[in-house]
């Protein structure tokens, strides 16, 4: 359960967001806007990579101000860009990563990198170097890069943007499998067409919010 | 340099730990500059290249290790040359060609985390002056990492302003390039934040 309680983020004299109240609790959750709507400083907030200047976000009742590793645990962060998420030079060093920082021994994080490598049918990649691979797999492996660190939510932040339509494809089959919780903030409208929710932003504030045809048809107004 | 990387086989010099081959490399880089005669340093280059067999590294990947320096090295070769003697050119070729083999060996049949560990391993003792081992472990790791980004960017920003018709040069390319990192480093940094990095020692 994610709660946002009157949020408000502020940069150099510049309000982000005003006064947003949420709670979110649906498996899959969409959040669309236009461009500074927004929708990143939102979903950043619930990972803690940005605290509110004002008001609180809480996952499962902890506070990002104050507990960012507890959040940290819970919620893991796909980037827009996987370039800038994959930090090791190989795909298996880089899914060790993560389970490294949770301070697990060499034999359990190999075994951990094996199996999910094997659960995602990417057991071919483990060695390769991680410039090599195409946009999709870069992403496919910052998307395990968080899988494999056992989130109970996933917060993608424009997973699309950088894919052709048959990896964006490939990706939306992978998410749509997936147990956790997922929010993600997409302008690929047609990825949020079955999920539970989708909340709209404009301008810092929540302008519509609700199924995906309603809210979907609320931003296509605003957007003309 | 940028494609010396793991090479993954099932090989003993694999198997090896990471810093008995990094102790190796550092007692081989001390002795080939005791060794001042051709014979002996033409030796050690066969026995590398013979290593380099045992490891299942093919061929040419020795070769491209020796194509990166090979400029440098006949400058270097042709100057002993004239300079001194050409057994002199002979013996630093061999000296330097010996161990860009013996670096891209190890880098080769190492995994790059555990080299970093055998790094941090080796820093240990830097703790006690106050350095952050894991700290300088990842700076390590990120530069290895992130070579081949930078030589990216700096190709787009000079497709960029060729198709705008602007001269490229280095001078035009900094400027652009280092706005690009730092704007990257900014999100690579707020990624290391969210992927847990430092968790494990608070």
């Amino acid at each position: 359960m994610i709660s946002f309680d009157g949020v408000a983020v502020e940069r150099q004299g510049r309000t982000i967001l005003d006064s947003v109240s949420l709670d979110m609790a649906e498996r899959r959750i969409g959040v669309i806007g236009a461009n500074g709507s927004g929708k990143s400083t939102l979903a950043r907030l619930i990972n803690g990579l940005i605290l509110p200047s004002r008001g609180t976000v809480r996952v499962d009742g902890l506070s990002t101000a104050a507990d960012v590793d507890g959040v940290r645990r819970r919620v893991g962060f796909v980037f827009q860009n996987p370039d800038n998420q994959i930090v090791f030079p190989s795909v298996a060093e880089d899914l060790a990563f993560g389970l490294k920082n949770q301070g697990l021994d060499k034999q359990a994080i190999e075994k951990r990198v094996g199996d999910i490598l094997a659960q995602f049918g990417l057991d071919d990649l483990a060695e390769s170097p991680t410039y090599h691979l195409s946009g999709g797999e870069k992403q496919m492996v910052a998307l395990l890069g968080v899988l494999i660190m056992d989130p109970k939510i996933v917060v993608l932040d424009e997973p699309t943007t950088l894919l052709d339509r048959r990896n964006s494809r490939a990706l939306r089959r992978t998410l749509d499998a997936l147990e956790q919780m997922l929010i993600v903030v997409t302008h690929d409208l047609e990825m949020l067409r079955d999920f539970d929710r989708v909340i709209c932003l404009d301008g810092g504030h929540v302008h519509a919010d609700g199924p995906p045809t309603d809210v979907i048809a609320a931003y296509e107004a605003i957007s003309e | 340099m940028i494609d010396a990387f793991y090479l993954d086989r099932t090989t003993t010099l694999h198997r090896l730990p990471a810093i008995a081959k990094l102790a190796v490399l550092f007692v081989l880089g001390t002795v080939l500059f005791l060794i001042n005669a051709v014979v002996p340093l033409a030796g050690v280059f066969g026995v590398l290249v013979l290593l380099y067999v045992a490891a299942r590294l093919p061929p040419r990947v020795a070769v491209r290790q020796l194509k990166y320096a090979a400029l440098l090295l006949a400058v270097i070769a042709v100057a002993q040359g004239f300079l001194v003697s050409w057994p002199s050119a002979a013996i630093v070729l061999l000296r330097f060609s010996s161990l860009i083999l013996a670096a891209s060996l190890v880098s080769m049949t190492t995994r790059t985390m555990d080299m970093i560990a055998a790094f941090e391993t080796v820093m240990i003792p830097l703790r006690y002056v106050g350095v952050d081992v894991a700290r300088v472990g990842l700076a390590l790791t990120l530069t290895i990492r992130f070579i081949p980004v930078l030589a990216q960017a700096a190709r787009e920003v000079r497709d960029a302003q060729r198709a705008r018709g602007v001269k490229t040069g280095w001078l035009t390319l900094i400027t652009p390039v280092t706005v690009r990192m730092l704007r990257m480093a900014d999100d690579v940094a707020d990624a290391l934040d969210a992927r847990g990095y430092g968790r494990a020692e608070r």
